[in-house]
């Protein structure tokens, strides 16, 4: 197990530092108490950083975290000390891009939350209790956004609002690419 | 350079913080999935409920089991729309609420209908789904369906069934393992985390087989690797497998190496590092090997990107511990890299520097720390004074300047971590470097004038009486010690007190003017301060008189305690105030190795002021208070020593027992632990039949049989052997299990009436020289070595033959010895010509034993070894030598 590469948790904090989704793969934080020291710990640590251009590194606890901003969105991912920090970094970038993608360019807290639904797909569609799933923001946000009926379901079903929907679905989604 | 950063949105912080999920509340959302059960579903309805509850688990919530099961059942019910938004969300749910066993049933028709449905997110997902919350029995009904998701064309079913397959196979092992071929398939798909996924799940079916990992590596390395991760996945288990056939062939080139190197020119960047970073880990690289790793790594240095920036500097700093050389090409990045933004990659960039750095570019490099230890937070400039600090030992001549660096740090603001770093440095470097001596103890003198500190300035007290008094001028730290008695907290003045004693017991012309000073310490106001005065005050003499102190005196005010403190407090706390006193003595003395995780190959990992490291407590107690509650052995006085247990059979065989050896002056007691592994039998009346031909100076005294031996609950049986007192005899002894066996119906779990006398060999069992040997460290093993003096010195040197290597060679001497490794120096540093090894231990009677081994390559892999042996006993030092001449 140890081989591959193992992502130990990823976390999306407000500009408070507060959670609006986290999703941690590992037993090393048992308690929710342990989960929101470790968060607050990361957060005053790279507060004062400048993580909005380029993805930031931290290594701490014998963690190592991987960190961008955008706005009041922060978003972390953090892996064991002797993780290839570029493999972090790509997971890091994928979820970033992502959610950007999937709220089309507003990413800020209010929008984040009012889509939450999409976050915690997109965190899903990531990584798979600790395995990396999907780096590719296109393919993640993909994956996520296809808010469409089953293909087998007959078209009676369908309600105009939800074909209008569909409509918009592909439109913006050939706009984005 | 910075970008202006995003500003806050200001105006609305000042209205209440929006959110969707404000005053949301448990209960609340509870009801509101009722609407789940609806006959009409409202799909978007139901896709926010699942959010709101999907956001009270991310908070923290928990909810109660009944809870869970009530929305676990209302969220099956959606499987009913067809809508896949929703069907998304149920998926996420199912997964965060983890049903029970008894619940997973009710979903998994709706799931396996989903996992062979046409929609490849539904199959893809429900795979997900029921990989994670199933057991092993359903597995076998949906296997035929996992296997046929590996093979899939869509790439998203067959990673969905590959990752499950990489959990599955730590819980159902054997079911994974029959997947090999599609997995296999699979490696060759075209899509990159397909391949990457199938590498991971096809390894770890393999990896217990060294052959097919081996070949799996060399087929894959010729190239049909695609994806980066794969490629990286591939560089781990290339690296893997370098490192253990290195073992078989030392001579020629390296096996994979090419394919290493020629990852270095990969267009990831990932795949890059990872490979650079496997060559600098290789076991034994040569500066050859070395050099493309290093080149890329300096390219990273000056990249846009802080991650890539971070990578190659902590890589070139562990780089730099070894293989120093090596890395000053990089010296002029590295420099510029001290101003980075990252503090993190600064910190790293200022170590690595100071461990390549060489003596001329000392005093340049202080000056660049100086300016940036001021912005750094603590932990980093703990990171860089112990840089420093193994820099100063590096370099002795730059003493000074490295020592002031240290003392004008240790003035400025930090906290109690950072200052004990410091302290810790100053006083190693004062015990390491004797000209720094002097200016370390003033420098120290001078920081507890204002320490803030209880621990560091009581710490400091005590060792500014070991070492003030043996300085030139002793007289000059009286003043700083004495203050201490006005301006401190109790503790403090116990500790200063203490410390003028100290001087006066060593300093005999300061006499007169300790005890003054000790006088007006009887009138402190706390109890300690006062007892210790007049403590001192009694035993050193008190009339004033320019006396030397008796030795006696000293060894009972200032000597070590030969006794680990940790043991201590265990007997201390199982002392019983009764009529009688507390024996010292009967402290066990062992201790117990403490774990070698931090002690890193070279760099020896100094205690500082403190004692030596305490051990776990040990089992020691457990042994004797188990051994005087037989009377047969309790007339055999106190225990010395019990071994760790040693096999006597086979792992997995019907009966399992391994020996304890009890060690007393004049007898030895085997304990034997068995166990039976049948549940169909139970063992009657134990014995081990011990034949002591091959170890002629035993006598067999005394057995004890174990009674009974059900399955599954092991017991002990002992025998005792009687021997010459106070030497170490050692012998052969060859046992067998005799026992009466019974027939036990599993059903009723009763025996039958009637058991059968029956024999089981028993491997042999050797007691060595090193039974006699107890494992006791010193903290300071130079002082040690002084203080014992060369009365009883014995020096010979050894052959010690070929050896695979130094490491090697060193450890079987320490094990043939079974004595404490000191300071660290059990670690040989790889590729090292020669190697000396510190050890110290007590001897059967309670004799104090040190040795110092100095190892050397002779020839391509003769070991030579020269042995100094230094104990309280002549007979002992030689019998060390004897140990040693006949292992």
């Amino acid at each position: 197990m140890e081989l591959c590469p193992t992502i130990k948790n990823i976390l999306l904090l407000d500009s408070e530092g507060k959670r609006i989704a986290v999703k941690y793969y590992s037993d090393d934080w048992p308690t929710n108490a342990a989960k929101e020291a470790f968060e607050k710990a990361v957060f005053t640590k790279t507060q004062k950083t400048n993580a909005r251009t380029e993805a930031e590194i931290t290594m701490f606890d014998n963690y190592i975290v991987v960190y961008k901003f955008v706005q009041d969105l922060h978003f972390f991912v953090t892996g064991g000390e002797n993780e290839n920090e570029i493999i972090l970094a790509t997971v890091l970038q994928g979820f970033f891009d992502a959610v950007g993608l999937l709220l089309r360019g507003t990413e800020d807290k209010k929008e984040a939350l009012e889509n939450l639904d999409l976050i915690l797909l997109c965190l899903d569609e990531i990584v798979d209790g600790s395995i990396i799933l999907e780096t590719d923001a296109n393919v993640i946000a993909g994956k996520v956004d296809s808010h469409s009926m089953d293909a087998g379901a007959p078209l009676s079903e369908q309600t105009i609002t939800q074909a209008l929907a569909t409509a918009r679905e592909h439109l913006t989604r050939s706009l984005l690419k | 350079m910075a970008q202006p950063l995003v500003k806050k949105d200001d105006d609305r912080d000042d209205e209440v913080d929006y959110s969707p999920f404000l005053g949301i509340e448990k209960g609340a959302v509870l009801q509101e999935a009722r609407i789940f059960n609806d006959p009409q579903l409202d799909p978007r309805r139901c896709s926010q409920v699942i959010t709101k509850l999907l956001y009270l688990l991310n908070q923290g919530e928990t909810f109660t089991k009944v809870e869970a099961t009530e929305v676990f059942f209302a969220v099956t019910k959606l499987f009913q729309s067809r809508d896949m938004g929703l069907r998304r969300m149920v998926y996420v749910i199912i997964k965060e609420l983890s049903p029970s066993a008894d619940e997973v049933i009710i979903v998994t028709s709706s799931l396996m209908k989903d996992m062979t449905s046409k929609t490849d997110m539904y199959r893809a997902n429900a795979i997900r789904v029921l990989c994670r919350i199933t057991d092993g029995t359903l597995l076998t009904q949906i296997e035929r369906y996992l296997k046929q998701a590996i093979v899939d064309k869509n790439p998203v079913v067959a990673s969905a069934a590959l990752v499950s397959g990489i959990h599955l196979l730590q819980t159902n092992p054997e079911i994974v393992k029959r997947w090999s071929n599609e997995v296999q398939e699979a490696v060759q798909s075209r899509a990159a985390l397909v391949q990457f996924h199938a590498l991971a799940l096809l390894h770890q079916i393999r990896q217990n087989d060294r052959l097919a990992v081996n070949k799996l590596v060399s087929s894959l390395t010729r190239g049909s690797v695609r994806s980066p991760l794969a490629q990286c996945l591939l560089i781990r288990y290339t690296s893997q497998v370098i490192q253990e056939s290195t073992n078989d062939t030392q001579t020629g080139d390296r096996p994979f190496y090419d394919f290493l190197e020629g990852c270095l020119r990969h267009k990831a960047e990932m795949v890059i590092f990872e490979a650079a970073r496997a060559i600098t880990e290789l076991n034994g690289v040569t500066s050859r090997e070395l050099t493309p790793a290093i080149t890329v790594l300096q390219l990273f240095l000056s990249s846009s990107k802080p991650v890539l920036r971070f990578a190659a500097v902590r890589t070139l700093n562990k780089v730099a511990m070894s293989h120093p050389t090596a890395v000053t090409n990089c010296n002029i990045d590295m420099e510029s890299l001290i101003s980075d933004q990252n503090r993190s990659i600064a910190t790293l960039a200022i170590t690595t520097l100071l461990k390549t750095g060489n003596e001329s570019s000392v005093d340049r490099l202080m000056k660049q720390i100086t300016n940036f230890m001021s912005d750094i937070a603590d932990e980093f400039k703990i990171v860089v004074v112990d840089a420093i600090r193994s820099l100063c030992l590096k370099f002795p001549l730059k003493h000074r300047s490295l020592m002031n660096f240290l003392s004008n740090i240790l003035r400025e603001e930090g906290g109690f971590e950072y200052k004990k770093a410091i302290v810790d440095s100053i006083v190693i470097l004062i015990r390491d470097i004797p000209e720094a001596k002097e200016s370390g103890l003033l420098h120290l003198c001078e920081f507890i004038e204002d320490c803030e500190f209880t621990y560091l300035s009581t710490q400091i007290l005590h060792f500014l009486g070991i070492e003030g008094p043996k300085t030139s001028d002793p007289s000059k730290y009286i003043r700083y010690i004495y203050n201490r008695v006005h301006l401190e907290n109790a503790t403090v003045r116990a500790g200063a007190v203490s410390t003028l004693a100290k001087f006066g017991a060593m300093v005999d012309g300061l006499k007169p003017r300790i005890f003054v000073l000790l006088r007006r310490c009887l009138f402190d106001n706390d109890d300690e301060v006062r007892d210790r005065a007049t403590l001192y005050l009694n035993t050193l003499g008190g009339d004033g008189a320019v006396v030397e102190t008796d030795e006696g005196v000293k060894e009972f005010l200032f000597g070590s305690l030969d006794v680990p403190l940790v043991n201590l407090e265990n007997s201390l706390k199982n002392y019983d105030p009764s009529e009688k006193a507390f024996d010292i003595n009967s402290v066990p003395k062992d201790v117990k190795t403490q774990p070698l995780a931090e002690k890193k190959a070279t760099s020896k990992k100094p205690t500082g002021l403190g004692a030596p490291p305490p051990g776990p407590p040990s089992t020691v107690d457990a042994y004797e208070k188990l051994l005087s509650s037989i009377p047969e052995f309790a007339s055999f006085g106190k225990l010395f020593k019990s071994s760790a247990p040693v096999e006597l059979t086979e792992a997995e065989m019907e009966y399992a027992v391994n020996v304890v050896k009890h060690i007393f002056d004049g007898h030895v007691v085997f304990q034997y632990n068995c166990s039976n592994t049948i549940p169909e039998q139970l063992l009657e009346n134990v014995t081990v039949i011990v034949d002591a031909s091959e170890a002629e100076e035993f006598a067999e005294v005394d057995s004890k049989p174990l009674r009974q031996l059900p399955y599954d609950s092991p017991g002990q049986t002992f025998v005792a052997f009687e021997k010459p007192e106070g030497v170490s005899a050692v012998g052969k002894f060859s046992n067998m299990l005799r026992f009466i066996v019974k027939e036990v119906d599993p059903s009723t779990g009763e025996a039958e009436d009637d058991g059968v006398e029956d024999e089981y060999q028993l491997e042999d069992l050797e007691l060595v020289a090193a039974d006699y040997m107890l494992k006791v460290g010193v903290s300071n093993f130079r002082n040690a070595w002084e203080s014992m003096g060369v009365d009883f010195e014995h020096v010979d040197e050894y052959g010690l033959g070929p050896r695979d290597s130094l490491a090697e060679a060193v450890n079987a001497v320490i094990n043939l010895l079974g004595m404490q490794p000191c300071e660290g120096t059990e670690v040989v540093p790889p590729n090292s010509r020669s190697h000396t090894c510190l050890l110290s231990g007590v001897y059967i009677g309670n004799v104090k034993v040190l040795v110092r081994l100095q190892f050397g390559l002779d020839g391509p892999k003769d070991v030579a070894m020269k042995l100094a042996v230094r104990s309280e006993d002549e007979t002992v030092s030689d019998a060390i030598h004897e140990i040693v001449a006949s292992g």
